[in-house]
């Protein structure tokens, strides 16, 4: 029994599945921000697979992306606390089926 | 080095297990004597902390107790040598209160999760030569990202407690956690840029190869990550989230008998580690400039533990406690400012060395006179600059409360 | 990578990263839910040293377990008591779909690949080489980075700000 790319890419798929679930179905604002961290693994774990596993001339590209993925994820988590923090402060609810101003 | 191969050779701790291992290799699958060496890895870890804390915790109380002008324990036994297993009975035998409303896995898990950090990080320090656990690439980095996961069990532990003076008390701590997280982590940074490695074994290796220490090198990251890490622990004069005056006990307000037991016994095994992180980064680790060939190197390593964990208590029986917004504006503006430019000055020097080829014998007596000057200068300028060094309060003697302007009750006004 | 050491972690890893994600939808709890997402990113931490990313999975741990981690608890902390139970919308049946047609497709194309390219071996150290990558060919996105996370910074506190 053998550990190959194929099952990382599962792994990561599934990860994003769940991450992509939580994002779209969950009432909490901070729910939502769950699945987006959820789904940014995943696709950091697929890249760094890929870096692992095939050939090419700068190998350590995945990793380097994934750092800059990382970076970025924490200060979009930051501002979209932030977000969050303001919503309730104005609208005194954090359920996302009562933040909707903006439906038809 | 004359390391001699021998069995009972127990300069090196490694000896013996590596016999040991030989007869296991002869005698059972392959996999047995890696799995074998792990696991006498973590129990010698584990039956090296244990006593040390039970020895460590009498000695702290005799010890807080000279330098508070009384005794410490004497009564259980010769010189109270027995308070530390008089304590652990007692904490055995009081009742574990789990109260009505807590979140019950959260606060069952959390006093356990407490050890982690402290023993994870003796994985990567090197106790001697060759006998390190696990001898990461990144292990400055891990001493790092060990330490942060500090932040989320002291929360699980003060917000399940469903007491309002167990949460003030988590979020006190990890206000002050994180605060103290970056000048921690900048320091370890200064020490990589001269050793151009983060493995700490790599980093002992540098500093018995060029024959100094790293103290006389970066002596402004030594005592900032001494502050920063026991900020990081929760000894005082910071320990502001368990305050017994304040606010009962903080996040473990909640917690008797044996789970009070773990957090104070893991409150020590923090200590402990960051004692050996500066011992190995630091002072030398294990060497001790050609002594490490007779007395053995981790008893050197172990001497040096021992003596900066005196520091700690001796820090911790004279300065009064600091309050939380004192403790996060010394973090944010005096020592954030000071990593700062203790690293720009550290690759300016290893800069002009490794570009200009010079002989390391010449260069680094220079580079330790020139950043001991300008740790004491800095701290000092940045101190005067920021408004915290007057002369007017430095007293010479002990002021009256009515001289500095005070009311005193009864006075006639 | 088929020696046993490895294997064993792999699956170990994924267990405890796929289920505590799974937590994450399941359980009731807004707590709860947060610390199974923290283990779910040590797991994929796991995960990373597996594949020889010793410095990636250091960072991984120290901020996504770290610092991101402590931001969703502060986050948290904020939101009503009544909304800590971590429900569904109305949408959830659809979300389902959606993300069980995902899985199986970017599952059923990587199964359905010939990897046959995939023969690299591991990485010696990753530290160096992504430092120079970082400061050679990437200094340009590593700038922008840190200009990213300043008006980050600088915008969650103007937007919070009381006045």
């Amino acid at each position: 029994m053998s550990v190959e790319l194929t099952h990382y890419l599962i792994v990561g798929a599934i990860l994003f599945s769940i991450g992509l679930y939580v994002a779209l179905a969950k009432r909490n604002v901070v729910g939502i921000l769950m699945g987006i961290e959820l789904m940014f693994n995943a696709v950091n774990l697929t890249f760094i697979a890929f870096s692992r596993f095939v050939e090419s001339p700068q190998p350590i590209n995945g990793h380097v992306f994934v750092i800059f993925i990382i970076t970025v994820a924490a200060a979009e988590a930051a501002v979209a606390l932030a977000l969050a923090m303001v919503v309730y402060r104005n609208r005194s609810t954090i359920d996302i089926d009562q933040i909707n101003l903006l439906r038809w | 080095m004359l390391f001699l191969a021998h069995w009972w050779d127990l300069r090196d701790l490694g000896n013996p297990v590596a016999q040991f291992l030989e007869v296991l290799n002869d005698h059972g699958p392959g996999w047995l004597p890696y799995v074998a060496s792990a696991l006498i890895g973590c129990v010698a870890i584990v039956l090296f902390l244990v006593p040390s804390q039970m020895v460590i915790v009498w000695a702290e109380r005799r010890l807080i107790g000279r330098i508070q002008a009384r005794r410490g324990p004497n009564r259980t036994g010769p010189w109270g040598i027995f308070q530390t297993i008089a304590d652990t009975v007692k904490l055995l035998a009081k009742e574990a209160i789990t109260t009505r409303h807590v979140d019950r896995w959260v606060f069952w898990l959390a006093p356990i999760l407490i050890f982690i950090p402290g023993i994870l990080v003796f994985a990567v320090v090197p106790f001697g030569e060759g006998m390190v656990l696990a001898d990461l690439n990144v292990g400055v980095l891990f001493l790092a990202a060990v330490g942060s996961v500090n932040v989320i069990i002291v929360f699980m532990a003060g917000w399940s407690s469903n007491n309002k003076y167990a949460l003030l008390g988590a979020m006190r701590e990890v206000s002050m956690l994180i605060s103290y997280e970056i000048p921690q982590v900048l320091t370890l940074l200064g020490v990589v840029i001269f050793t151009n490695t983060m493995s700490l074994s790599g980093v002992v290796h540098w500093q018995d190869h060029y024959n100094t220490w790293l103290i006389f090198l970066q002596p402004l990251a030594l005592v900032i990550y001494f502050i920063s890490a026991s900020v990081e622990i929760n000894r005082s004069p910071t320990d502001i989230a368990e305050a017994e005056s304040e606010i009962v006990a903080g996040y473990h307000t909640e917690y008797s008998g044996i789970k009070f037991g773990f957090f104070y016994a893991g409150e020590y095994f923090a200590g402990f580690a960051i004692a050996a992180v500066m011992t190995a980064l630091y002072l030398g680790g294990w060497t001790f400039w050609g002594l490490e060939e007779w007395v053995p190197g981790w008893m050197i390593f172990l001497g040096k533990l021992y003596l900066l964990f005196w520091l700690f208590i001796w820090a911790r029986g004279t300065l009064p406690r600091l309050r939380a917004d004192q403790l996060m504006a010394f973090s944010w503006k005096f020592l954030l400012p000071l990593t700062l430019v203790n690293i720009f000055v550290g690759g300016l020097e290893v800069l002009l060395w490794q570009e200009n080829d010079l002989s390391a014998g010449v260069v680094l007596p220079v580079f330790a006179v020139v950043n001991v000057a300008l740790a004491v200068g800095l701290s000092v300028a940045w101190a005067r600059f920021l408004g915290h060094a007057r002369p007017d309060l430095r007293p010479r003697r002990a002021l009256l409360v009515k001289e500095l302007g005070a009311i005193v009750y009864g006075q006639e006004f | 990578m088929d020696d046993t050491g490895t294997v064993v972690a792999f699956w170990i890893l994924t267990i405890v990263t796929l289920g505590s994600a799974l937590s994450v939808v399941i359980v009731r709890n807004l707590l709860h839910a947060v610390l199974s997402l923290i283990l779910s990113f040590v797991g994929v931490a796991g995960l990373y040293i597996t594949l020889s990313a010793d410095f990636v999975a250091v960072a991984q741990v120290l901020i996504y377990a770290g610092a991101i981690s402590v931001l969703i608890l502060f986050a948290m902390m904020l939101t009503p008591r009544t909304a800590r139970d971590n429900a569904e919308t109305f949408l959830q049946g659809p979300a389902l779909m959606l993300a069980g047609l995902t899985a199986a497709t970017i599952a059923g194309v990587a199964a359905a690949t010939d990897w046959s390219e995939a023969t690299r071996g591991p990485f010696a150290t990753t530290a160096e080489a992504i430092g120079e990558a970082l400061l050679n060919r990437y200094v340009l996105p590593f700038e922008i980075a840190s200009v990213v996370l300043l008006v980050a910074m600088v915008g969650a506190i103007v937007l919070v700000r009381e006045d």
